[in-house]
């Protein structure tokens, strides 16, 4: 009986809690970033945006919150019901579960596993599944048309993704993103490696399906995409999910080129800052370059995603990863 | 050359970059947002708004029930009906307006002889059902009398233009 105390009970408690600490303070910022969204891009347009609901409009998330819990979730008569509902649910789950391998600061990690890039790759791969299940099953024309531009995009831009990827793991010598942000402690990434900075971060912006890639929701030709027939909670998951994601892949930005919870320089008032503020801080930048991005550029035509995906962004990257290579071992900087 | 050019333009960017800087630029420019239920815009002396029936300052309705208004209305908003009263004075007996078929064009004021029917400046009269928008005599005269102030000041301000 003690053992099953010692190795079952006590662990999936402190599990459990440790997944809450994660996930809530998680959605907390979701909901923050929706607001923020619409505060920055008012601002760029010279308007102020929500400020009625509380002060600053703080409150505005969760009332749109609420509106979309006590509204009715309709699964249209021609949908495949039960794919139609777990495509929500998938999304959803994909976009926290990401989360257990970023570290927030040197051993704060839920999940140290020692090829938590690859899994974190291959999380935001599947994050196309929801997306095409929500097309398929929705039996629409705009869902189905939306779901099938995303997955091409997606496919498309994580092939010049894997390799930016290749190119700082060859500076690292491991695939723990622990050791890849302490790889960084003489200098950032993002500055050795500043083309493939721009490249990764373009193609997290295509990853996401944000502004200017957002060819998959394209409000005005496909009405919403993937999601039109979508109300309720299960629009509200779609949503969460797509911000959660946002976040993730600023994380992700952060920890390969930004050096995750590092301060810029490791000199006095820098250091008596915690690692997981700067963390956060890199993450709201990243987020805030996403905002503005999205204010500032208009949608790419579709034929012009696809050249810049192929014909711009792999050959340049695949240039980059010999190069980077070739450097490497030519000045013997290679790690062991 | 030319060629050259174009290329690291594009390989730096160049142009994207440029639209970055400009929407930062609004970023931080003060904004233009009028916080409406709070603060409103300025209105011209000819607004159309909501339609008041006025009266003369001792109290008598000025509606003649000539129905020049009713005539002239493009939507055929309005219906009237009339007999003469007591006094032997013609006057509406009935007055509608349907507020959900007017389109304000305000040529129901211009075809008044008597200034009676007028578009006053309230626009806020919005309603939760479409029955409270068909507006009958009672509701316009209460109008009239609610908003006289106003709109014998706008009036007045557009007279020298007539």
């Amino acid at each position: 009986m003690a053992e099953f105390w010692t190795n079952f009970a006590w662990p999936t408690v402190t599990i459990t809690a440790q997944i809450l600490v994660i996930v809530v303070p998680l959605l907390v910022a979701v909901a923050f970033l929706t607001l923020a969204e619409r505060k920055v891009i008012a601002a760029i347009q010279m308007r102020k945006g929500p400020n009625v609901v509380g002060p600053f409009g703080l409150l505005q998330p969760f009332a749109d919150g609420l509106k979309l819990l006590v509204k009715e979730t309709i699964v249209p008569s021609g949908a495949n019901a039960a794919v139609f509902v777990a495509a929500p649910m998938l999304t959803f789950a994909l976009s926290l579960i990401a989360w257990a391998v970023i570290p927030f600061d040197a051993g704060l990690v839920l999940a140290d596993i020692n090829v938590g890039i690859l899994y974190l790759f291959a999380i935001s791969s599947l994050g196309v599944y929801g997306i095409i299940m929500a097309g398929w099953a929705s039996n629409s024309k705009y869902a189905f048309l939306g779901a099938l531009r995303s997955a091409a995009q997606m496919v498309s831009y994580e092939v010049s993704m894997g390799f930016v990827i290749i190119t700082v793991l060859l500076c690292v010598g491991s695939l723990n993103l622990s050791d890849i942000v302490r790889a960084q402690e003489t200098v950032w990434f993002a500055i050795p490696l500043f083309p493939m900075f721009i490249i990764f971060f373009v193609s997290t912006l295509a990853e996401t399906n944000r502004s200017p890639f957002d060819l998959a929701e394209g409000e005005s030709e496909i009405v919403a995409g993937y999601f039109v027939e979508y109300s309720s909670m299960a629009f509200a998951l779609f949503f969460l999910g797509e911000y959660a994601n946002m976040i993730l892949m600023s994380a992700m930005t952060s920890i390969l080129f930004l050096g995750g919870w590092l301060p810029p320089i490791a000199v006095a008032p820098f250091t008596w800052i915690p690692g997981p503020i700067w963390f956060v801080a890199k993450i709201s930048l990243c987020l805030f370059v996403f905002l503005w991005v999205r204010a500032t550029v208009p949608r790419y035509r579709y034929d012009q995603l696809m050249r810049l995906g192929w014909k711009v962004f792999l050959p340049f990257s695949l240039l980059w990863v010999v190069l980077t290579a070739g450097v490497l071992v030519a000045t013997g900087w290679a790690p062991r | 050359m030319a060629m050259l050019d174009r290329g690291a333009r594009s390989l730096l960017l160049a142009e994207i970059v440029s639209g970055l800087a400009l929407t930062l630029r609004y970023f931080f420019r003060p904004k233009v947002t009028l916080n409406y239920p709070f603060e409103k815009g300025p209105l011209s002396p000819r607004f159309r708004g909501e339609h008041v029936l006025r009266r003369y300052p001792n109290g008598e309705e000025r509606c003649i029930a000539c129905k020049l208004c009713e005539a002239v209305c493009p939507a055929q908003a309005i219906t009237i009906e009339a007999e003469p009263r007591a006094d032997g004075s013609r006057r509406t007996t009935r007055y509608d307006i349907d507020m959900t078929k007017c389109i304000y064009c305000g040529l129901c004021q211009e075809a008044c002889p008597v200034d009676a029917i007028v578009e006053g400046p309230n626009f806020e009269f919005a309603a939760e059902t479409r029955e409270e928008l068909m507006y009958n005599r009672e509701k316009l005269l209460a109008n009239g009398d609610r908003w006289e102030t106003e709109i014998a000041a706008n009036l007045s301000a557009d007279a020298p233009y007539r």
